[in-house]
């Protein structure tokens, strides 16, 4: 049950575009169209089922204040919290080049319609502030944490595909010529995020 | 190019946010008052430049291959001085404690990464200071002027200072945080107005 609540709550109450802007730089460049967006969205929904359970088990074991102490007795008092970010940055940025070279490899059209979008998976905010977030919520175990990372990852692919579906409805419109392009797009995510406050203060 | 337009440019012509549409995150998230988004913006301008300088003189001995991970490691680095920086004032200086993650945030903040990938990998270290700096100056600007309409319509007040006059009723829409992307829009709206080269087709 309590995963349930998590999965839902991480998806529509603490959504990452909507609630916190984490991962905007792609989300507004990339939404051009549908199926590009849908491949990034999956492919954050991956990124991020795989780095954040590792990044959780980086920080209960290694980072966290006395953490080492299943090493010796004599580190319980280490705090190597201040190493959080660069770890946590390499575990993501090796886990991208991955993705990179199976898509490159396996999918060569999605590839190429990604194009510097995919490496910069490595520096979307919404993964690294996954993991940091993970950090400040003070999970009990794995599960939780994978739980959450595919909450939020899969609240991101929403929130892309949606704006996608909208941006390509929206080259027919009447768009004031300063506003077209990104400024337009920009409101329209204001209004979208108006819209997901009704989700807010939902307890479950 | 010059060293001025090196300067001047990413200020105002190709601004890291209205224009080149990078490190938005974090311009919505810190810009309720003035004084988080000062701070942020200071955090930024100091990473971005020295982020620039040290990857510009590292550029001849980084392979292609690895130059992603090179360049999150020296930016990691970085914004880890800058948070422990900013923790150890935390005492005097509350306001380092409401920016949490988002100082965190900066290794991922695309406005570092573009411009080392864009500028700092092809030139001198010099110009790529200077490059790193104005982006940084560029993005504080638009940060600061999204925090004065926030924090003025939102709370009447300025960097904590009462300036509204008594009766005014503070306006909770603007405190929302997608009210900061409406107002990203806006300015964009007028910058495009001003420059009608950067309207798009």
């Amino acid at each position: 049950m309590e995963y349930i609540s998590l999965f839902v709550k991480s998806i529509f109450v603490d959504n990452m575009i909507f609630a916190y802007f984490l991962g905007m730089c792609s989300y507004l460049a990339v939404s051009k169209n549908v199926k590009t967006a849908n491949g990034l969205g999956l492919a954050v929904i991956f990124v991020l089922l795989c780095t954040l359970p590792l990044n959780y088990l980086l920080d209960k074991f290694l980072l966290q204040p006395g953490a080492l102490a299943w090493l010796s007795p004599k580190f319980a008092e280490l705090d190597l919290s201040f190493l959080s970010f660069i770890l946590f940055i390499a575990v993501i940025a090796a886990f991208t080049q991955l993705v990179e070279m199976v898509v490159e490899r396996y999918l060569p059209a999605l590839y190429a319609s990604l194009g510097i979008y995919l490496p910069l998976i490595a520096v979307n905010c919404a993964i690294l502030g996954g993991s940091l977030f993970m950090q400040q919520k003070d999970f009990v175990n794995v599960g939780e944490s994978a739980v959450y990372a595919l909450g939020s990852g899969i609240g991101w692919y929403l929130a892309i595909v949606l704006l996608a579906a909208i941006r390509e409805k929206m080259a027919y419109s009447n768009v004031p010529k300063p506003l077209k392009g990104i400024g337009i797009s920009f409101i329209t995510v204001g209004l979208m995020g108006l819209a997901f406050m009704i989700f807010m203060g939902i307890t479950l | 190019m010059k060293l001025k337009d090196t300067f001047l440019t990413p200020i105002f012509k190709s601004n890291p946010i209205t224009v080149l549409v990078l490190g938005v995150c974090s311009a919505l998230a810190v810009t309720v008052t003035l004084k988080g988004a000062l701070v942020m913006a200071l955090s930024v301008t100091v990473v971005t430049g020295l982020g620039n300088w040290v990857l510009s003189l590292l550029r001849k001995g980084i392979p292609n291959r690895v130059r992603i991970i090179v360049q999150l490691v020296v930016v990691a680095m970085l914004v880890i001085l800058v948070d422990q920086v900013l923790k150890s004032m935390e005492a005097t200086f509350p306001v380092a404690k409401q920016l949490s993650v988002y100082i965190g945030l900066i290794i991922t903040n695309c406005i570092v990464m573009g411009r080392i990938e864009a500028f700092a990998l092809g030139n001198k270290p010099f110009p790529s200071l200077v490059d790193g700096l104005a982006n940084g100056l560029g993005y504080g600007l638009i940060l600061i002027i999204v925090a004065f309409f926030r924090e003025l319509l939102g709370s009447g007040t300025l960097f904590g200072y009462q300036v509204m006059p008594a009766g005014y009723i503070t306006n909770n829409l603007v405190i929302l945080p997608p009210f900061a992307l409406i107002l990203i829009g806006c300015i964009i709206w007028v910058h495009r107005a001003l420059d009608k080269e950067l309207q798009e087709k």
